[in-house]
């Protein structure tokens, strides 16, 4: 090390040497003597500091204990007082998720369909080979002793392109008063149990069917939400969300100020030591504007100048999620096992049109999704996943509910997921999945393999 | 068109629903089992104890249940480890309980790691090293002498919160520093023999045992905190320890066992099971039968591995 350092250091040395005279070489040799004998102490001095500095830390069990024999006193007379932790208090916890795969599709991505809905955004299987996945930053902290806040930006590649996407920028009391919290901005609602959690924690790598078909994988929007929590030993919860609707699915009208509204109730508890259950209900009933469909199928049919179909109307949503989870006396560490389902409805009444032509729609779309993880020995896990989905419309125009994607003709898209992870340690996780895709009628055979890295600050061990 | 009166008039509602809350007993919310069995000690019939993680679990893997959410949205003082032991989950539990009496800066916050002196501070913060905790070493609670402190900032605490009973619980911790201290000069005693003995370790949490002791760690089964052992790693060890007699392989009632006890057979060194807390093994349900369960199990084995 020394070596690799000293010239450097030399270098800078004479470089900063303010008097300098052109032709005293001898002068300067000594000069440069000098400073390389007093650096190279000082650094043999530090370096010695630094290794008995780090054999105290690390080796203190293997010293000898320095005096007593065993102790048969308290050691501190006082209470400590609370010691700074270092630089990382006030600053907020910064962490940065990488998220990759690697997929192979039978059938053409591109030309993915979901019969009987809509398709938007980010709602499809991916990308054919390497890609980026859902690459995130997340930073957050207490405000202050009343609020907390967290913003996190995601970097995703569509079409070549970088974009930027703010998928939650949101404030949230630390505690009113009765078990209320409030929370405004932009954040993941929370209907659905897997609506509010971030993909890197799915135990798959894509969303269930029933999400990507809803709501175009997930719900975040621009709002408030009033929730509170009963001062009961059973686990209950309601909440209340307002919520701005400009973004798929809700798509409220630009003069609209909201455009949706949530009810959401989640109760749960234990069940023994090794059990521990939560079920939930949700509702979304919203305003829609105009609700298109965006799916890279269609964006074909942009070049024969077909204007996008849109939706506007009323639209509700019911949701029910449950999930059930076990470990050998609640230890998480060696194994477990996790059940979960959810079953979505929604109910969509108002008109479908294509520029000047209009026809009616009464759409009704359902699906559900059961899934088991099991974590069968430390760091392996292994899923299975069931999709199914159900839906059917009508309306004065059959052949506009046609264009739009959403006569199934009878069609229920189903879906089987198999999975296996494997986690070095919390913070990395490399996973295969296969899916036997029935979206639509031609069975698409998907591999997917994918890593999630997570950097910098502890991840959640949210339930 | 969502009518905006009803809107604001369901969220209204929201505020008008006033809970319950009958103030009989301080609600405490532990962290772990000891704290729970200090507040216990100090708080006696004037409090309600809850502990969020069982013996058998490992505190670093404990999820944010909805169980303990409710829990924690009833408490009024929080008694934790601290030292990021508990960052996987106590930030969201603090979130979701919406509880505003025990969020960090409050007196019904308290964690026993800032009253303590702490091991193991690491110098380079780098998972590459396993599990690190950027404030020391946190299994601190194997040190019994560090339950005096605890129990000292517990009664302030509840001082704090309850001053209407400060006699009752300042009563308390003056017998349980008595109990204590007797207690403390015996185990010294008889642990006596257990200086310099030699121990192999599978998570790094004993150190403060083995300060106390003067156990000698001599290897950890896990390559990193927090790392499961690899077999060429355990060959290695193996290899490293093989001219060791007299040694004994510890571990804590929640940690695989599999490893330990292939080590174990190659070895012949016998396996120690210690209670990293209160109610981890058989017998030792009670702060005081904890460390009696764990000086008496090591002296025991250290006879038997002669």
């Amino acid at each position: 090390m020394n070596k690799l350092r000293l010239p450097v250091l030399g270098m800078a040395a004479v470089l900063s040497a303010p008097a300098f005279a052109d032709n005293d070489f001898e002068a300067l040799q000594k000069q440069l003597d000098a400073i390389k004998q007093d650096y190279e102490s000082r650094i043999t001095e530090l370096e010695k500091r630094l290794e008995k500095a780090e054999q105290e830390s690390k080796q203190a069990p293997q010293q000898e204990p320095e005096i007593q024999s065993v102790s048969t006193e308290d050691k501190p007379a006082e209470i400590v007082r609370g010691k700074p932790k270092g630089d990382r208090s006030f600053n907020p916890a910064i962490s940065l998720i990488l998220d990759g795969r690697y997929s192979d599709f039978s059938r053409d991505p591109e030309e993915y369909e979901l019969p009987g809905f809509m398709l938007a955004g980010e709602a499809g299987p991916g990308e054919q080979g390497f890609a980026l996945g859902h690459n995130e930053l997340v930073i957050s902290a207490n405000a202050d002793d009343k609020f907390y806040g967290r913003f996190t930006a995601v970097f995703a590649e569509h079409d070549g392109e970088t974009e930027l996407e703010i998928e939650e920028a949101f404030f949230e009391t630390l505690g009113l008063d009765y078990g209320l919290k409030l929370k405004g901005g932009r954040f993941f609602s929370d209907i659905g149990y897997l609506n509010s959690q971030h993909p890197h924690q799915w135990d798959f790598t894509d969303a269930p069917l029933i999400y990507r078909g809803l709501f175009g994988n997930q719900l975040n929007e621009d709002g408030l939400q009033l929730s509170w929590v009963a001062p009961t030993d059973l686990y209950l919860s309601f909440g209340s969300e307002v919520l701005r609707g400009a973004s798929y699915p809700i798509s409220a009208d630009s003069n609209d100020t909201v455009g949706a509204y949530t009810l959401f109730a989640k109760l749960g508890g234990d069940v023994g030591a090794s059990n521990s259950w939560q079920a939930g209900i949700s509702l979304l009933d919203s305003d829609v504007g105009e609700r298109t469909s965006e799916a890279h199928g269609h964006e074909e049919h942009e070049e024969e100048e077909h204007e996008a179909i849109a939706f506007s109307g009323d639209s509700k949503t019911w949701g029910a999620d449950f999930v059930w989870k076990w470990a050998p006396n609640g230890n998480r560490k060696q194994r477990y096992l996790q059940l979960q389902a959810e079953y979505f409805f929604r109910d969509d009444d108002g008109i479908l049109s294509e520029g000047e032509e209009v026809g009616t729609l009464v759409g009704e779309q359902s699906g559900w999704y059961a899934q088991a993880v099991y974590q069968f020995m430390p760091r392996w896990r292994l899923g299975l996943r069931y999709d199914s989905l159900d839906s059917s419309a009508t309306g004065s125009d059959q052949e506009l509910i046609e264009e739009a994607g959403l006569d199934s003709g009878g069609y229920k898209p189903q879906r089987w997921s198999l999975m296996g992870d494997w986690s070095n340690s919390e913070f990395s996780r490399f996973r295969v999945q296969y899916n036997r895709d029935e979206s639509s009628p031609e069975v698409d055979d998907q591999w997917l393999f994918q890593y999630i890295l997570s950097l910098g600050s502890h991840g959640a061990h949210r339930y | 068109m969502i009518k905006r009166q009803f809107i604001i008039a369901g969220l209204l509602s929201w505020l008008i629903v006033i809970p319950h809350i009958s103030h009989a007993a301080l609600n405490v919310f532990a962290c772990e089992p000891e704290w729970a069995a200090i507040a216990q000690e100090i708080g006696g019939d004037k409090v309600k104890v809850n502990s969020a993680t069982r013996p058998m679990q490992d505190p670093h893997y404990v999820q944010a249940r909805p169980s303990l959410i409710s829990k924690v949205r009833r408490a009024d003082l929080l008694v934790c480890t601290g030292a990021d032991l508990e960052e996987g989950w106590l930030p969201v539990l603090l979130r979701k309980g919406s509880n505003p009496r025990i969020q960090a800066g409050q007196a019904g916050h308290l964690m026993i790691a800032d009253y303590v002196q702490l091991k193991e501070i690491p110098i380079r913060l780098d998972r590459s090293e396993g599990h690190m905790h950027a404030a020391g070493n946190p299994h601190f609670q194997t040190d019994p002498r560090n339950m005096l402190p605890a129990a000292r900032v517990v009664t302030e605490r509840l001082v704090t919160l309850d001053g209407e009973n400060e006699q009752v619980y300042r009563d308390h911790l003056s017998s349980f520093e008595q109990r204590w201290k007797a207690s403390l000069r015996r185990w010294g005693e008889r642990a006596a023999p257990l200086q310099g003995q030699p121990v192999v370790v599978y998570h790094r949490s004993w150190i403060y045992l083995q300060d106390w002791l003067g156990l000698k760690e001599v290897a950890a089964l896990e390559p990193k905190p927090g790392v499961p052992p690899g077999s060429r790693y355990l060959a290695d060890l193996l290899t490293r320890t093989q001219d060791m007699s007299g040694l004994l392989i510890i571990h804590s009632q929640y940690q695989e066992s599999k490893s330990i006890n292939w080590f174990s057979d190659k070895t012949g060194a016998p396996v120690v099971v210690l209670p990293s807390t209160v109610g981890g093994t058989p017998g030792a349900d009670s702060l005081f039968s904890w460390f009696d369960t764990i000086v008496t199990r090591l002296l025991d084995a250290q006879d038997s591995a002669g």
